[in-house]
């Protein structure tokens, strides 16, 4: 699904991911950790191609297809999906309008009919139950005085809508209450299937107790330094990431 | 990114196309015989060539006003022309089928076709090409519910106690200097009369089309609603694309009897010049209504052409409990520079005004907001809400905020909010990382900044006013 080869990526001249690999196979869930300032965000606006980061050697692939070589609207029709951390407002855009224009173009690029309006509608109210955000919602502006746990719920709306291959959440949970974790843990795995992915990108590990991922990853500096499963998370939360540092010093 | 966002602003001028007729044409030059011959040629009574006569020497006194924020060369009085008409034009042709098919077509490829049975339904339109009008729809089926729409040259014959007694009764010949100069040499525009205690079944159009080089555009519609009436009017306006500039300096007056409501909207789409500011249409317009006893106007414009716009409709809020609506989007791009903005003048008690006013700056364009609310002694208990709002698209435009506020009467609230945002590219990578391209996203995120204005359009009109900012921020992308 997503295979990253030793990928190098710099802001300016500060380069943030140096030499960062990993191997996502279809059905996978994998959880990136670390510390503040280690590269996961910028993981994530790598893989999708946001202005500003500059890719100086490696590869990244999505189904054999080259992420790097495409626009970023190209990323999303090939299936890549970003739940941001700080999901921005767009006044006077209603959320309905923003998703059918965005499901509207992913037909397009696929070359597919688009869904009636009474067909995506039904769609819609559906997958609002889904995250728990009441129906009006779909008729405000996009995020617009949305609390921070509606916005995320928001997130995964459109994640629901879009159906994509690959799922990032860059640090979802980061300011929710229990009930919107939970909501946006459920969201995640309702939508868990074989031919879908995730990459979990968070500084706690607390999502964790609702996500179960099959691998996790520790991000330090640019490079994964450690990898295992569910228990890595458990004892990085015991240990904190000090542990980590101590350790490769030592 | 900013470069992204000014390519998908360039566009093509889709009304740039010039129309092949002969027509009959003043050679430029204003004086006193020029307005003359403008009379006669319309057949028009004493009192009107007295009253433009009066309205020219007034001109010759004033100055040219230069407080607007807006800057271009001196224009030239002499060389324009004051009058042009299709020779078609000359013996007045009486029904549909004797207008020269040229003309149809010109109105048919601006998506304004004018056999009835084409129509919208529920739209009469009235059309005007330079200096005068082609055709107006739907006529008789307004006349069965007594609602008078015709040119105003020819209500000065078929109304002239109407015409007479309204006429630069809101706003006068020496209101200001190009209000003076249409007072002057004005040539067509629409006559609307709705009789009391009706609503107007249809709505009503006027659509100005300016075709002929070196012509200025001089029109004057005039619009009376009696006691407990409704209209709802809408204008649109396109030219072709020159390298010269042209001028239209119109004037609209409304006249709201108690009771009476008149919805006025425009979405102008005067040729704005290329690029680099070459060409366009300098389009310096009063538009005002006066409001008696708990009568309403509506004004809402789309102004997205015309290389300079200077340009203030304004309501008088005369009678007791009237009220008074700005509705405005100001789109700018390119060279284009904007000035436009209201005035709400409350005078009689718990009048209530409110003004939502949008600009949208792109490229080197310069848009301004300049408004003006003013609360007279004898406004007891009246009320302002304005609400400006700025949206910057690149690095290189500017928005300018000019309110003036003056209150008399300490029983009146004014309340005053402005934003100024910009197109972020925060917005812009979510609506992409959506799958959503650049161009799509920047026209999305631009009409939603409208939605508040675009809400207030008639229907048809609405639709119209989003596509027309499509087109308007149409381009390809790098």
């Amino acid at each position: 699904m997503l295979k990253i080869d030793q990928l190098f990526a710099q802001i300016e001249d500060k380069g943030i991911l140096k030499g960062l690999s990993l191997d996502v196979k279809p059905g996978e869930v994998h959880a990136i950790m670390g510390p503040n300032g280690a590269g996961k965000s910028t993981l994530g606006n790598v893989l999708s191609g946001r202005d500003g980061y500059e890719v100086t050697s490696g590869s990244a692939s999505l189904d054999g297809k080259d992420l790097l070589a495409m626009e970023i609207e190209e990323r999303s029709h090939a299936g890549l999906f970003l739940a941001f951390q700080y999901p921005v407002e767009i006044p006077g855009v209603s959320n309905l309008e923003f998703l059918k224009t965005a499901i509207e173009a992913h037909c397009q690029a696929k070359g597919v009919e688009p869904p009636s309006s009474a067909e995506f509608l039904k769609q819609a109210r559906q997958a609002c139950k889904q995250v728990n955000l009441p129906q009006e919602f779909l008729k405000r502006g996009v995020n617009e005085g949305f609390s921070g746990g509606e916005k995320k719920r928001n997130e995964m709306l459109q994640m629901m809508l879009l159906q994509p291959k690959l799922c990032i959440l860059d640090e979802t949970d980061s300011g929710l209450d229990i009930d919107a974790l939970q909501t946006v843990a459920k969201g995640v795995n309702d939508m868990r299937s074989p031919e879908r992915s995730f990459v979990i990108i968070t500084h706690y590990q607390r999502l964790l107790d609702y996500i179960k991922p099959d691998f996790v990853h520790v991000l330090s500096d640019g490079q994964i330094v450690r990898s295992g499963d569910a228990s890595l998370a458990l004892e990085l939360e015991k240990l904190g990431y000090g542990w980590l540092n101590a350790e490769e010093s030592a | 990114m900013a470069e992204q966002i000014e390519q998908a602003l360039k566009r093509e001028y889709e009304a740039g196309f010039v129309t092949q007729v002969e027509s009959e044409t003043l050679p430029p030059g204003l004086n006193e015989e020029v307005i003359r011959a403008i009379s006669a040629r319309k057949n028009e009574p004493e009192w009107l060539l007295e009253w433009r006569l009066k309205a020219y020497r007034i001109w010759l006194e004033m100055e040219e006003p230069e407080w607007a924020q807006v800057s271009y060369p001196k224009i030239d009085f002499q060389s324009i022309s004051y009058y042009s008409a299709p020779k078609s034009m000359a013996d007045g042709p009486k029904s549909l089928d004797e207008v020269d098919p040229e003309l149809l077509e010109t109105y048919k490829k601006l998506g304004i076709p004018l056999h009835e049975q084409q129509m919208l339904a529920g739209v009469a339109v009235d059309a005007v090409f330079d200096s005068v009008s082609v055709v107006t729809t739907f006529r008789e089926k307004l006349l069965e519910a007594g609602v008078i729409f015709c040119p105003i040259s020819e209500a000065v014959h078929k109304y002239p106690e109407l015409v007479q007694k309204y006429l630069g009764s809101v706003v006068p010949q020496k209101d200001n200097y190009y209000a003076a100069l249409n007072s002057a040499v004005f040539t067509d525009g629409s006559f609307v009369y709705i009789p009391r205690g009706t609503r107007c079944p249809m709505e009503l159009s006027t659509y100005f089309r300016i075709n002929e080089l070196n012509t200025g555009q001089f029109e004057r519609t005039l619009i009376v609603a009696e006691e407990g009436s409704y209209v709802s009017y809408l204008e649109g306006c396109t030219a072709p694309m020159r390298d010269e500039n042209q001028l239209h300096a119109a004037v609209v007056e409304l006249v709201a009897m108690d009771d009476a409501s008149i919805k006025y909207s425009t979405v102008q789409n005067w040729y704005p010049g290329d690029e680099n500011g070459r060409g366009g249409i300098y389009n310096f317009v009063t538009k005002r209504g006066i409001c008696h006893q708990r009568a309403k106007i509506s004004w809402t414009q789309v102004e997205t052409g015309s290389a300079i716009t200077w340009k203030y409709p304004s309501v008088i809020l005369k009678g007791d409990d009237s009220v008074g609506e700005f509705y405005s989007v100001a789109l700018a791009r390119g060279a284009q520079q904007a000035d436009t903005g209201t005035k709400m003048i409350h005078l009689g008690k718990n009048t209530k005004s409110t003004i939502i006013a949008k600009g949208i700056s792109a490229g080197k364009a310069q848009n301004s907001y300049r408004g003006l609310v003013r609360m007279n002694p004898g406004a007891q208990g009246a009320r302002n809400f304005t609400q400006c709002d700025s949206l910057l698209i690149g690095d290189r435009c500017g928005a300018h905020t000019f309110p003036y506020i003056e209150s008399r009467n300490p029983s009146a609230i004014i309340e005053h909010e402005a934003t100024t945002s910009k197109v972020s590219e925060d917005q812009l990578f979510l609506c992409r990382q959506r799958g959503i391209d650049t161009e799509k996203a920047v026209s999305m995120i631009v009409n939603g900044f409208c939605r508040e204005v675009f809400k207030e359009l008639p229907m048809e009109f609405a639709v119209e006013a989003g596509k027309l900012l499509e087109v308007s921020l149409e381009g390809s992308v790098g």
